[in-house]
């Protein structure tokens, strides 16, 4: 046995070393660099879309936190907007109206038999590119402007005195979390009410009002986007690649997720909902206290399990043109010639994402067997 | 589940609807509360005018002729026209081979070789333009009909073993490559570069070839990664979860391009074959996890009993352990297939023409294309959807015949 440890150690750690010293045998016969101080140096190449501050003077390193931020963008809003449009294609799945119920599966079989890059694709090149141009635009009310540039969003945005209104809603957020959490402790502990629902609400509503009046009840300005010459300025402009992104990948995972749902909720038990009639519980309780909670435990595990093949599933932006992590990796690549360097830098951000992931998953899959034990 | 002592009738509800009355079943299902209704109101709505918008657009306003102009391209890329039976031959020891595990195993092999042969009859039968429309290439289609009764015939023979058949399937599936790829200028088989290939072979091929080649390195991650010998199941462990934790895109992109960095000049490795390593790296790693399931599912009462008739570490493993852990994990790896068959279309970023590149060619092609971009995705989501849906319910057959999920 001690043998066979022996000899397993030196051929794995023995491959191991000659992938590595052949790497380095290469990268020296052809003059590749495997050093990161290029990281410092200006990036002199521009990307289409940036939530931080960039042109072609910043550094490689700025560039590769555009493409990194760029990724987060997508796929956060993605997960948000995944994640609703799933559960209610789920419920609908659960639906006793036979025409919702078909409905749902036909939307789930379409998604999940095609591959992603083809959905993209038809998003990106069929439909958002064949929108009119600007002087035709579809205007939707908002007013939401949809054209060729892309889609052109009526937003809210601070005004000067904006952002004594933001800080104090934050304030009264906290606040009403942490008198949430203490009111249900104590009404856990003593079992009389507490109303800590409704004490909580007021509590966002006198932060919200008074944030109202310490900013002279003008914390926000709405920002309409405006047809000027040639194309529209202001409001909030998302790209056309952003949104056939965003399209795609949400109408995609949401089948996924669907699923997710469906399985869920068909997990827990009927006995549960009647033994909650049973002992008084009213319709919303017996949703909100038994239902949910149970499903949760069976949904949770692979819904976040989805969020992280969004998330990596946003690599395909390289096909339609996304400044996305991958994408703007591949172009340092070419701009910096340190193709080694640079693609793990990309591909340990990726591991890095997965790793925070389901350490997530785990943490919460054991907070979820200490509770079993207990009850 | 049956209890003795309940002499309750089954309730009403459990008989299949198809024994109400219709108008009972409308009330039933469509309109059995108001918000039911009107749900069913507004779903019949948008039915009728997403419905005939289709319609009219697919029949009318759509311009197919970049998919019916030469159809043959989705099929096999630029494959010369003149070694097109190559082609035909693998296609033929195919269909041979499945009629053969049809006579051999009945069951799903049945369904698989009626789709194969369905499939390919309507191939042969339907108006085509092009190169599709030729004699020559229906010819090629219709004579797999014959092929797979033989097989059928030949495979319902005693004599013919299992083990018979399936080193048929593995010869041919070592086989095709060469009659393909050729045997060099001056023989009877030219060469014909990989980057000539194209359409559904090549999708077909990376599938194929990455379930085929991640199986056996999948299956050995798997048990590396419960080995006892610590350096073994580091490794393991660090490459399913490194496979894993980052997008298939990366790891052709490193396979293709890294890797040939690395390489000495005269070590060119195809770039089909690059494609393919990294599909069969990714896969792997996914069916790493997916045998682990099965191992853990092998009660540890059998590798006892195992032990205690004397069989060693080795034969546990491989006579015990594995049968019973794979025959649990198959409707798994048949979901990791068909994944994998959706996932080729990403080898388009290393610039390999499989179906969905093709396509994007053919829009290229000619002027009057340019602008057809919806007809021609369509087509080819319209090829995946029925090819995938077509495995998926295959495989829900299969998980039923295995009883997989029942005790």
């Amino acid at each position: 046995m001690a043998a066979a440890q022996v000899i397993s150690a030196i051929i794995v750690i023995g491959a191991l070393i000659w992938i590595a010293v052949n790497v380095l045998e290469a990268a020296k016969l052809r003059g590749l660099s495997l050093g990161f101080d290029f990281i410092n140096d200006p990036a002199g190449f521009p990307i289409s879309e940036s939530v931080i501050p960039y042109d072609d003077s910043y550094t490689f390193g700025t560039a590769f936190l555009v493409g990194l931020l760029n990724t987060l963008k997508v796929s956060i809003v993605g997960i948000l907007l995944a994640t609703i449009l799933g559960t209610i294609v789920g419920l609908a799945r659960l639906s006793t109206n036979w025409l919702v119920n078909k409905i749902a599966l036909a939307y789930i079989e379409l998604h999940r038999n095609v591959p992603l890059l083809v959905l993209l694709f038809i998003w990106y090149f069929a439909i958002f590119n064949k929108l009119p141009p600007a002087k035709g635009s579809l205007e939707l009310p908002g007013p939401i402007y949809l054209n060729q540039r892309g889609l052109y969003l009526s937003w809210p945005r601070l005004t000067e005195t904006g952002g004594v209104f933001a800080i104090s809603l934050l304030v009264g957020l906290i606040v009403a979390i942490i008198v949430w959490i203490y009111l249900r402790r104590l009404r856990e502990r003593s079992g009389r009410s507490t109303y800590f629902a409704g004490v909580s609400f007021a509590v966002m509503l006198v932060s919200a009002v008074l944030g109202l009046a310490l900013s002279a009840w003008q914390p926000l300005w709405i920002d309409i986007p405006v047809f000027e010459g040639f194309n529209f300025t202001g409001g909030l402009r998302l790209t056309p690649e952003f949104g056939a992104l965003l399209v795609g990948l949400v109408m995609y995972t949401a089948a996924f997720i669907a699923e997710v749902v469906r399985a869920g909720i068909q997990a827990v038990n009927l006995g549960q909902m009647e033994a909650a009639k049973a002992v008084g519980l009213k319709p919303m309780q017996t949703l909100g206290l038994v239902i949910i909670p149970q499903a949760m435990r069976v949904i949770i595990p692979p819904l976040i399990s989805q969020t992280l093949n969004l998330t990596k599933n946003s690599s395909l932006a390289l096909a339609i043109g996304y400044a996305d992590l991958f994408n703007v990796g591949r172009i340092m690549i070419n701009q910096a010639g340190r193709a080694v360097p640079v693609f793990s830098m990309v591909m340990v951000t990726y591991l890095v994402l997965s790793l925070i992931t389901s350490l997530i998953l785990n943490i919460y899959n054991r907070k979820i067997q200490i509770s079993e034990r207990s009850s | 589940m049956t209890d003795a002592g309940n002499t309750q009738p089954a309730p009403a509800d459990i008989r299949p609807p198809s024994q109400l009355k219709p108008i009972v079943w409308v009330q039933r299902n469509l309109f059995n509360n108001w918000f039911n209704s009107v749900l069913t109101v507004l779903a019949l709505g948008s039915i009728y005018f997403i419905g005939r918008a289709v319609l009219e657009w697919a029949f009318f306003t759509a311009d197919w002729r970049p998919v019916t102009h030469n159809p043959i391209l989705y099929l096999v890329g630029q494959y010369p026209r003149d070694q097109l039976w190559r082609v035909g031959a693998s296609l033929l020891l195919v269909s041979f081979l499945t009629g053969m595990s049809w006579g051999k195993w009945k069951g799903i092999m049945r369904s698989f070789a009626l789709l194969l042969g369905i499939g390919l009859a309507i191939l042969g039968i339907i108006p085509a333009g092009g190169q599709l429309g030729s004699l020559a290439v229906r010819i090629f289609f219709l004579i797999n009909l014959p092929a797979i009764y033989l097989g059928y015939l030949l495979g319902s023979r005693k004599f013919v073993t299992g083990g018979l058949v399936l080193a048929g399937w593995l010869l041919s599936f070592s086989l095709i490559p060469f009659l393909l790829r050729g045997t060099g200028e001056g023989t009877m088989l030219p060469t014909v570069e990989t980057s000539m290939w194209g359409g559904l072979l090549v999708t077909l091929i990376l599938a194929v070839g990455g379930i085929l080649l991640s199986f056996p390195l999948g299956v050995l991650l798997a048990l590396g990664r419960r080995s006892s010998l610590p350096v073994i199941k580091l490794f393991s462990i660090g490459f399913i979860e490194g496979i894993r934790g980052v997008p298939l895109v990366t790891i052709l992109f490193m396979s293709s391009i890294i890797l040939a960095l690395f390489l000495p000049p005269e070590l060119r490795i195809d770039r089909l074959v690059r494609a393919l390593i990294g599909m069969t790296i990714f896969s792997a790693a996914y069916t790493a996890e997916n045998v682990r399931g099965g191992l853990q599912a092998v009660p540890a009462g059998q590798i006892e009993a195992a032990k205690a008739v004397g069989l060693n570490n080795f034969q546990t493993t491989l006579f015990i352990v594995l049968p019973q852990a794979l025959r649990a994990v198959i409707p798994a790896i048949v979901g990791q297939f068909i994944s994998l068959f959706k996932d080729t279309t990403l080898v388009i970023i290393v610039a390999i023409n499989e179906l969905l590149n093709i396509g994007k060619s053919i829009l290229q092609s000619d002027v009057e294309f340019l602008q057809l971009q919806f007809e021609v995705f369509i087509f080819v989501a319209a090829v995946f959807w029925v090819l995938s849906y077509l495995m998926s319910f295959a495989s829900r057959r299969l998980e039923t015949a295995l009883g997989v999920g029942e005790r």
